[in-house]
């Protein structure tokens, strides 16, 4: 603790912050524009300049060491005046361009101005033009309005790993740019976006849309991948504008993917908006009772044994514990909520979940990458384990296809038999330094694993997680307070499926079994609760009902479709990967008919004679707390009991090809990335980058 | 006037052999492994007490700046560095390139005692560009210091292993200040560190790094040889001794290098080493007494003017690199500080906010000035413009564009107004 006097009044401040953090702790306000706290110091915009006594100059806060004793002025006369100074250098070469300006009501630079400058300009000269730069389908730019903060290019460099954005040029000539105008092609490259202070860097598909007063902001959840980062979803009337990442330390700090941020404009495409039955062989509206009576009618021909669903990857916790009561109450246990056929096991939690957190990722000094991509498979996680590794003492290990992740690792093979090897003690890979990665992780005091969703939806899956477990038992990776074996998902809806126990029950069929019964005739109806990753050319004859919000292959499979809500037009809960249930909240009420989805089940269930006992919401999620307490505790981690899992007695050679990423294209891994405008062009400019590098001076 | 036998760059002129038996003949590499024998804070000790300050312009203790190294004791496993400062770029300034052409190992030697001084093994000499002929001169004497087992492993029998290595720099300006060098030589954009941490504590690649000028470690061989006091008794007072090169350039009839006393008269300085101002003494206007970044004097301050570091900040100039820039009666003096304004535009590194759109904004209504386009009332917007930079900045490149400026209003109102009044008359 050091203490230090603001404005005449003595305080107790930590003496490992800088004066800027200081001075916030106690409640002073300071302007400024690149410092921000997840990125490195800059110190150029000399907006934080603050008197201190003794000090020659004014001095930069955001930079400067606490030193016990200091006496410092927010409010001096020199102080104000060198504000003020500042400000007006940063709006002598600013547009002002602020009523067509996107960032017009949330900028850093109009608030601040209003606050700390000039109420004129006495600036006489011609303003500086500079040219706007291509930064790909994403990032709009308007470099006129560059302050040269530089948070950008810090962001991409340090949090990205990306060294795509620099500065050219020195002086005033110093512009920001991307390498030769060439498309950042970081997954989390919509976050220079909200970085940006000015409106230098704004939101390409959003631009000109909406003012941010207009909007509605709902706090909610993203299901774009498992993480579950916080969001704020913003509407106006029936359509969302934007998502913006909500800060939570624990889980997204406040990033998110271009997934999370962009995918919305999916919302508005191909959407199921009515009920459709199909009639000679065509799909044809229809309305609820007839929907419902057309499936009623078929369950009363199949029966129990002969009807099964499968729950799809943004599929929320009301909905599949809806549909569980209701299968139960027909007699049926087939259902299953593993569309990938992932083989992690459903009675154990431990073997599912990212137990030690995502926050543990910064506590860990050693991990070893199982068939993951997290870059890939959770842009926002991958980013926590890059910032581990800059901190260095974090050597990390891969097995499976090489990726670029942003961070260096050690890879040590491509698939089980590195994996066993590694699990017996004796191999740790030829680039494991000399004397191989094993030693890594026996000396390591928090060593961690993370087994990638690929490597669990393997024919083999069930063994590599027992080897897995064994790779984690045998260097300590489960021990008191800690918990480093780590389970990689990249369905929203895995964990609190397998939580609620939407898997086959006793003598039931999983996704396999369900698809070779469908095959064989033995299943004769399939509830598609948003489940389109399947293949639906399996599912033979089966009459199959599509519950789902958006118009993709379960659809276009389906016999009769059932218009459900997406996470936006919803309040539901999802659990993340760490086995958090957060929720998301109703920002725009589903289109047409289309209703939240536990009550279609519900309304369903009246029609075909086995009324579930739920009538609220509230009601509902009773049932979901008591089918799992940790339903209880919303936004709470419940730590999983370390039991045996997996199949480590099984003599069977295990498959022979490399661990791989199930994701090929980052930007469509759902029907609503799939139906997304932004993701497309994302998706094109992805694959233009691809196929050729092109310089730039090649025509 | 000094006497020629208190010289330390007895071959500035390069009248001599430049290379090592020259430089040997001159009293250079003698005894220097003794001097390393007395340990590195006899050495601290003796430079402290010589009173040498800093000879790239902000004059600051040269034996103060060693001391702030991690002593022996307190090392942490970190190499040290000493860095040596050759991007001589400040215009008027051209001092240490004739050090580096024609007595080359007064600074390989005196980089060998600093950087013994500081316990550093390696020592970088960041070369300016442009000089290219001057950085072959001086790796060929580092190549000789090699050669003759003065440098390298055991550097000249004193049992202390020293490298040294020249690097050329790109040609900006902003590679002279101390930490945009720093971050030059590691390969990155030149552009200034904020401080602290200071290079002391985390310079060149996060270790322990002193910076100096080519001059001050030249001089320090020298100091050794022949003592403290002997440097401390030239100059005016205890705080500005020793000897200085002056650039004496502009508007006089031999312009010319010259080592001198600290605390010369000005009138003494250039009559004697430069014949005096083109056209005589009273043709005199201003002069900018320490290269292009310290505010100019006018002519009647200049007449018996002592040369030295705290007479000059007392008329609020300052004696910077003592690069003497004579402006006769025939000087545009708005125009020429004009073009100062745009040299430093063009110079900064474009990293904080108020140099990169200060200097343009000064340069701006400079050129307008010059050509009287301009309100009365604009003179002390942009002097109130020049406060705004100086100080603020995160290096002293803001103050540098900013002072020439704050001369020109301090001293030469009168003119700026006229040119105003006459425009707005004709108009």
């Amino acid at each position: 603790m050091a203490t230090i006097t603001v404005d005449g009044t003595e305080h107790e401040v930590d003496g490992r912050l800088t004066l800027f953090q200081a001075l916030q702790s106690i409640g002073k306000e300071v302007p400024h524009f690149c410092f921000h706290e997840r990125l490195s110091i800059a110190g150029n915009c000399r907006m934080c300049l603050v008197e201190v006594e003794k000090a020659p100059k004014p001095v930069a806060s955001c930079a400067q060491p606490i030193l016990d004793g200091m006496v410092v002025f927010t409010d001096s006369e020199k102080t104000i005046k060198a504000r003020r100074g500042v400000m007006e250098f940063l709006l002598i070469n600013h547009p002002l361009d602020c009523p067509i300006c996107d960032q017009g009501g949330e900028c850093d630079l109009q608030d601040q101005a209003m606050a700390y400058g000039h109420d004129r300009t006495r600036f006489e000269e011609n303003k500086r033009a500079v040219h706007d730069k291509e930064m790909g389908p994403l990032v709009k730019t308007i470099m006129t309005r560059c302050i040269h903060c530089t948070r950008c290019i810090r962001f991409a460099e340090e949090v990205a790993g990306v060294e795509e954005i620099g500065a050219l040029h020195r002086g005033e000539h110093m512009e920001i740019a991307t390498y030769l105008e060439r498309s950042l092609t970081s997954e989390l490259s919509g976050n220079v976006i909200d970085l940006c202070p000015v409106g230098a860097l704004t939101s390409k598909p959003y631009a000109f849309t909406a003012r941010s007063w207009e909007l509605r902001k709902t706090e909610s959840v993203d299901v774009m991948d498992a993480v579950g980062s916080n969001i704020r979803v913003d509407s106006r009337g029936a359509e969302v504008m934007r998502v913006l990442p909500r800060l939570n330390d624990d889980i997204n700090e406040e990033w998110i993917s271009d997934k999370t941020r962009f995918a919305c404009d999916g919302l508005k495409r191909q959407r199921l908006d009515r009920p459709y039955v199909r009639r000679d062989g065509e799909l044809q509206p229809a309305s609820w009772p007839e929907a419902f009576a057309a499936i009623a009618g078929r369950i009363a021909e199949t029966g129990g044994a002969g009807m099964a669903a499968i729950a799809g990857d943004q599929a929320d916790c009301e909905a599949m514990i809806a549909l569980k009561d209701l299968f139960a109450a027909c007699g049926s246990e087939n259902i299953d909520c593993r569309q990938d056929g992932a083989k992690v096991d459903p009675s154990v939690r431990a073997s599912y979940l990212f137990n030690s957190g995502i926050a543990g990722i910064d506590e860990a000094d050693a991990l070893l990458l199982i068939g993951a991509n997290p870059r890939v498979e959770a842009a926002v996680l991958n980013a926590r384990i890059r910032r581990r590794w800059r901190a260095g003492g974090f050597r990390i290990g891969q097995i499976g296809e090489p990726a670029d992740l942003t961070y260096r690792t050690d890879r040590l093979g491509a698939g089980a038999e590195t994996l066993a090897a590694l699990a017996r003690g004796d191999h740790g890979g030829d680039q494991g330094g000399g004397h191989g990665f094993a030693k890594v992780l026996e000396h390591a005091e928090r060593p961690m694993l993370i087994v990638g969703p690929g490597v669990l939806a393997r024919e083999d899956g069930a063994q590599m997680l027992g080897l897995a477990r064994a790779a984690a038992e045998r260097f300590g990776m489960v021990r008191d307070g800690w918990n480093g074996f780590n389970v990689l998902h990249t369905a929203a809806s895995r964990v609190g499926g397998l939580d609620l126990g939407f898997a086959p029950g006793p003598g039931g069929r999983d996704t396999a079994a369900i698809l070779d019964g469908a095959a064989a005739g033995e299943i004769g109806l399939v509830w598609l609760l948003g489940a389109d990753e399947i293949d639906m050319d399996r599912l033979g004859g089966a009459f199959v009902v599509y519950q789902g919000h958006h118009g993709d292959a379960g659809a276009g499979r389906a016999d009769v479709i059932l218009p459900g809500a997406a996470y936006t037009e919803k309040s539901a809960t999802y659990v993340n990967v760490e086995g958090r249930p957060q929720r998301t909240a109703l920002a725009i009420f589903p289109p047409g008919d289309a209703r939240e989805d536990w009550t279609i089940v519900r309304a369903f269930s009246e029609v075909a004679g086995h009324t579930l006992p739920y009538d609220s919401l509230a009601q509902v999620r009773a049932r979901l707390a008591d089918a799992n307490p940790v339903f209880e505790a919303v936004d709470e981690i419940v730590p999983a009991e370390w039991r045996p899992f997996g199949d480590d007695a099984s003599d069977a050679a295990p498959v022979s090809a490399p661990f791989r990423s199930p994701i090929e294209n980052f930007y469509m891994t759902d029907p609503i990335g799939r139906c997304s405008e932004t993701m497309a062009q994302c998706t094109q400019m992805r694959r233009s980058l691809d196929a050729g590098a092109r310089t730039g001076t090649d025509g | 006037m000094l006497q020629d036998r208190d010289r330390i760059f007895t071959n500035l002129y390069g009248f001599d052999d430049w290379g090592l038996e020259g430089a040997r003949r001159r009293g250079d590499w003698d005894q220097t492994a003794w001097f390393l024998e007395q340990g590195r804070a006899w050495i601290c000790q003796q430079v402290k007490e010589s009173g040498l300050r800093g000879r790239g312009g902000a004059g600051f203790p040269t034996g103060l700046k060693w001391s702030f190294m991690p002593p022996d004791d307190k090392r942490d496993g970190r190499p040290h560095y000493l860095v040596v400062n050759a991007d001589e770029s400040e215009p008027g300034t051209c001092k240490d390139r004739d050090i580096m052409r024609h007595d080359p190992h007064k600074l390989v030697e005196g980089c060998l005692i600093a950087g013994f001084a500081m316990g550093a093994n390696t020592a970088y000499i960041y070369v300016r560009g442009e000089f290219y002929r001057e950085a072959e001169r001086l790796q060929a004497a580092v190549d000789q210091a090699y050669g003759a087992g003065l440098i390298g492993k055991n550097a000249s029998g004193s049992g202390w292993d020293f490298d040294i290595h020249v690097h050329r720099g790109a040609g900006a300006y902003i590679c002279g200040e101390e930490t945009a060098l720093l971050e030059s030589l590691e390969g990155k954009k030149g552009q200034p560190r904020l401080k602290p941490p200071f290079p002391a504590n985390a310079g060149l690649y996060g270790c322990p790094t002193t910076v100096n000028n080519v001059e001050s470690i030249a001089v320090v061989p020298t100091i050794l040889r022949r003592g403290a006091a002997w440097f401390a008794g030239i100059g005016r007072d205890a705080r500005n001794t020793g000897t200085k090169l002056f650039c004496i350039s502009g508007h006089v009839n031999t312009p010319c290098n010259v080592e001198e006393a600290m605390g010369i008269p000005f009138r003494e300085l250039i009559e004697k080493h430069a014949g005096g101002v083109r056209g005589g003494w009273d043709n005199l206007l201003a002069v900018i007494p320490g290269g292009s970044s310290v505010p100019c004097l006018p002519a009647d301050i200049c007449q018996d003017l002592p040369m030295d570091f705290d007479t000059l900040a007392g008329f609020k100039s300052g004696l910077g690199t003592a690069a003497v820039i004579v402006m006769d009666k025939s000087t545009d003096i708005v125009n020429a500080i004009c073009r100062l304004s745009k040299f430093y535009m063009h110079e900064s590194c474009g990293q904080c906010t108020p140099c990169r759109e200060g200097t343009g904004w000064m340069w701006r209504v400079m050129t307008r000035l010059v050509r009287g386009e301009a309100d009365i009332g604009e003179i002390d917007m942009l002097e109130e413009v020049t406060y705004q930079v100086e100080g603020h900045t995160i290096c002293a490149l803001g103050d540098a564009a900013a002072w020439p400026i704050q001369g020109l209003i301090r001293h030469f109102r009168p003119e700026l107004e006229r040119r105003i009044l006459e425009r707005k008359v004709a108009a």
